[in-house]
C-alpha cells in the first residue's frame, strides 16, 4: 500500500503535539442518551405503580367481599338462629287431659297463641299437626282421638284467621309414645299434639319483627 | 258286659284288682285340678256373675295313656291341654303321669280290633268322660270319647297319621279336641282357632293354645288392627304410612296382598269382615271426625258411609254373627259409648246402657258368635275393665278387675274372651272363661295388643 507523504507528516504532527500536552484536553463528549432504556424504566415504574394500585384495589375489594361475606354470614347465622328459635316455638307441644281433645286454658292456649303469631308472621309457612294419645283405651279409638286432638288445635288457629289450607292434621294414636312407661307422668307426656313444618320453613321470621 | 269293660289290656284278674286298688289310692292323692278364680276383687259397678267357681260342677275328664309313640303322645298332650283350656272339665291327673296303665290298647275296634276300656276304674277316679288316642292298622289315629257312666263311646274322630310337629297335624288334633268337647257337653270347644294380634307394628298369628306363633306381615310395613276373613284363610289390616292408612287383605296361604282401592287415601283403620265374607266395614278418620264405611268385597265396589260423625268419632265396628247388625263405639253423646245399627247404617241406637256423666267411656265392642252377648271395655276408676252385655236384657256385667283390661274378642265357643291386660306388667293377650272366671296368659311377647279371634277353623288352611 502506498501512503502519500503529506498525510503521513500531518499525522505525525498531530501525534507529537498530543504527546507533548500542549493544552487542556477537550471535554469528553457527552454520553449518548439511551431513550429506549429510559422509556423502559419509566414504564416499569408505571407498571409497578399500577400493580400496586391494582393490588390495593383487589385488596380493598377482597376486604369488602370479606366484610360482605362476614356480614352475610352474620345475617344468615342470625336468620338461622331466629328460624331455629321460631321452630322451637312452633314445635312446642300442646297437651291434653285423659280422653279429651279440648285445648286447656293457660299454658296450652299460650302455646297455640304463639303458633298463631308465627303463622301470621310467615305467610308462606304451612304446618302439620299430629295428635297422639296415651296407651290407655282402644287402639282404634285412640287413632280417632289423636285426630280429634289435632283438629282441635287446628280449629284454634283457623278460628283466629289462619287459612285451613295451611294446616294438615294427622293422627298416630298411641303408636308413637314420647315417654315409655305405664304411669301418669308418661301418659300425660304422651297425650299431645305435635307441630311440624310441611312448607315455607327454611327461613322463619320471629313474630313482631 | 260290653267288650269295652272286659278289663285292663293284658291284665289278669289278680293284677287287675291290685292295680285298681293302687290307682284308687293314687286318685285319693291326686285331687283334680280346681279352677281358681283370677278376678276376685270386689267391684262397685255392674253385676258380676260367673266369677266364683263351684268345685264339682264340672265333669271329670281323664285322658288315657296308651302305646308310647311320639305321634300318639303328642296327640294326647295336645288333647289334654285343649280339654283343660276348654274350662269345661275337671282334668284328672295321676302322680307319675300315664306310667300307670289306665288306657286303651290296640285299635278302636272299628277295624275289627279290640278296645279295652275300664269304665269302672275311671268312675272310681272321678271321671265322667275319658278320651283315648288309638293307633289304627292303616296308620291313622282315632280319638275317642268314652262316656264312663253310660259305658259307651260318645264320639270318635279319625285323624290321618302326620308329623306331630306339623302345624296342620296340631290343628287336626285341636279339631278332634273340639269334637270331644262337643260330645261331652253338647257344644264344641275353641281349640281349632287362631288369634291375630299386633306387636311391634306387625301382625302376629298364634293358635288358641299358644303354639304356632308367627309373624305374617312384611317387616317394612307398619301394620295396624287386623281381623280375620271367613275360615281364617285371610286377614285384613291397615298399613300405616305418612299419616295415611290403607286397608290390605292378605291371603295367609299364598301371602298375596290386595289393597282395597278406596282406602288408598286418608286414614282407614279397623277393617272387619262380615261373617259371609262379602262385606268389609272400617273406620275412616278425617278432617270432620271418624266414620264407619262399608265396602263390598266380593264385587270390589260400592263404598258406603254408614255414620255421619260431624266431628264425633264412630269407630270399632263389629258385625253380629248373622251379619245384619253392626255394633260400634261413638262419641256422639260425649264420652264414647256402644251403639248398634243395621248393616246398611240405618236404625242407629244406643246398645249398652250408661248413666250420662257417671259411666266411664265404653269401647271396642265384640259380638259373641252365638249372638247373645256383646263384650266391650269401659273406664272404671280411671282404668279399663272388660264388660259383657246380654243383648236381650241389656244387662251389663263386669268380668275383670285386675290390672288394665281392654279389647275383648270372643272365642268361637262364645264362652271365652281374649283381651289385652297389664296384670302381668307388660301388655299381653289373656284369655278368660266367662263362666268360671279362670284366666290364662296367651302371649309372652312385648306389647301384644288388638287381638282378634278367628272363627273355628273347619278345614285345613295352613298359614
Amino acid at each position: 500500500m502506498r501512503v502519500s507523504l503529506p498525510i503521513t507528516l500531518g499525522m505525525a504532527a498531530v501525534i507529537i503535539s498530543a504527546a507533548c500536552g500542549g493544552g487542556p484536553p477537550p471535554p469528553p463528549p457527552p454520553p449518548a442518551i439511551d431513550s429506549a432504556a429510559i422509556r423502559d424504566s419509566i414504564q416499569r415504574a408505571r407498571d409497578a405503580a399500577e400493580r400496586r394500585r391494582q393490588d390495593s384495589i383487589r385488596a380493598a375489594e377482597a376486604e369488602r367481599e370479606r366484610l360482605r361475606r362476614l356480614e352475610e354470614e352474620r345475617r344468615l347465622a342470625e336468620e338461622r338462629r331466629v328460624t331455629a328459635e321460631v321452630m322451637r316455638m312452633l314445635e312446642r307441644r300442646v297437651h291434653y287431659d285423659f280422653d279429651r281433645s279440648n285445648i286447656r286454658a293457660g299454658q296450652d292456649t299460650q302455646v297455640l297463641e304463639q303458633k298463631l303469631a308465627i303463622l301470621q308472621a310467615n305467610p308462606n309457612l304451612r304446618i302439620q299437626i299430629t295428635g297422639h294419645c296415651d296407651e290407655r283405651g282402644t287402639d282404634e279409638y285412640n287413632m280417632a282421638l289423636g285426630n280429634r286432638r289435632a283438629i282441635s288445635a287446628r280449629r284454634f288457629l283457623t278460628d283466629r284467621g289462619i287459612n285451613e289450607s295451611r294446616i294438615t292434621v294427622r293422627s298416630r294414636g298411641e303408636e308413637e309414645p314420647l315417654a315409655m312407661g305405664s304411669n301418669e307422668d308418661a301418659w300425660a307426656q304422651n297425650r299431645r299434639s305435635e307441630f311440624s313444618v310441611t312448607a315455607g320453613g327454611n327461613v322463619l321470621r320471629r313474630p313482631g319483627m | 258286659m260290653s267288650a269295652a269293660t272286659r278289663g285292663l289290656p293284658g291284665s289278669r284278674p289278680g293284677v287287675q284288682a291290685a292295680l285298681l286298688g293302687a290307682v284308687v289310692g293314687l286318685a285319693g292323692v291326686s285331687v283334680p285340678a280346681r279352677a281358681v278364680s283370677q278376678d276376685t276383687i270386689p267391684i262397685e259397678q255392674g253385676v258380676r256373675v260367673g266369677i266364683t267357681y263351684t268345685p264339682g260342677m264340672r265333669p271329670g275328664m281323664l285322658v288315657l295313656g296308651g302305646p308310647h309313640l311320639e305321634l300318639l303322645d303328642s296327640a294326647r298332650a295336645i288333647l289334654a291341654r285343649d280339654l283343660e283350656f276348654s274350662d269345661r272339665f275337671e282334668m284328672i291327673t295321676l302322680p307319675g303321669g300315664d306310667s300307670v296303665i289306665l288306657g286303651v290298647e290296640g285299635s278302636s275296634g272299628e277295624d275289627g280290633g279290640e278296645t279295652f276300656v275300664n269304665y269302672s276304674l275311671y268312675a272310681v277316679l272321678g271321671a265322667e268322660f275319658a278320651v283315648g288316642v288309638l293307633p289304627e292298622v292303616d296308620t291313622s289315629v282315632t280319638v275317642q270319647l268314652f262316656d264312663v257312666r253310660g259305658e259307651n263311646v260318645r264320639t270318635s274322630v279319625r285323624l290321618p297319621r302326620g308329623d306331630p310337629r306339623d302345624p296342620e297335624f296340631r290343628m287336626l288334633v285341636h279339631r278332634a279336641a273340639d269334637e270331644m268337647v262337643r260330645g261331652a257337653t253338647g257344644s264344641a270347644g275353641y281349640a281349632a282357632s287362631r288369634l291375630v294380634f299386633l306387636s311391634r307394628k306387625r301382625v302376629h298369628v298364634v293358635d288358641a293354645d299358644g303354639h304356632g306363633h308367627m309373624v305374617v306381615t312384611p317387616e317394612d310395613v307398619e301394620a295396624f288392627a287386623a281381623d280375620w276373613g271367613p275360615g281364617a284363610r285371610q286377614i285384613a289390616y291397615s298399613e300405616l304410612a305418612d299419616g295415611w292408612g290403607r286397608i290390605v287383605v292378605q291371603d295367609l296361604g299364598s301371602g298375596d296382598r290386595r289393597v282395597i282401592a278406596p282406602t288408598r287415601e286418608l286414614l282407614n283403620i279397623s277393617p272387619k269382615i262380615s261373617p259371609d265374607g262379602q262385606t268389609m266395614v272400617f273406620a275412616r278418620i278425617g278432617d270432620t271426625g271418624s266414620d264407619i264405611y262399608s265396602y263390598n268385597l266380593s264385587r270390589d265396589c260400592c263404598l258406603q258411609r254408614l255414620t255421619v260423625g260431624r266431628l264425633s268419632d264412630n269407630v270399632s265396628a263389629a258385625f253380629s254373627p248373622d251379619g245384619r247388625r253392626i255394633a260400634f263405639e261413638s262419641t256422639r253423646a260425649g264420652l264414647s259409648q256402644i251403639y248398634v245399627m243395621a248393616a246398611d247404617g240405618t236404625d242407629q241406637e244406643l246398645l249398652a246402657p250408661f248413666d250420662y256423666g257417671v259411666t266411664g267411656s265404653s269401647h271396642s265392642p265384640a259380638w259373641s258368635p252365638d249372638g247373645l252377648s256383646v263384650a266391650f271395655h269401659r273406664t272404671v276408676d280411671r282404668t279399663q275393665q272388660v264388660f259383657v252385655m246380654d243383648v236381650r236384657t241389656r244387662t251389663v256385667r263386669q268380668l275383670t278387675s285386675l290390672g288394665r283390661n281392654e279389647d275383648p274378642t270372643w272365642a268361637p265357643d262364645s264362652r271365652h274372651l281374649a283381651f289385652v291386660s297389664t296384670r302381668a306388667a307388660s301388655k299381653q293377650v289373656w284369655i278368660i272363661d266367662i263362666e268360671t272366671g279362670r284366666v290364662r296368659q296367651l302371649t309372652s311377647i312385648g306389647g301384644a295388643r288388638i287381638p282378634e279371634w278367628s272363627p273355628r277353623i273347619a278345614e285345613s288352611n295352613k298359614p
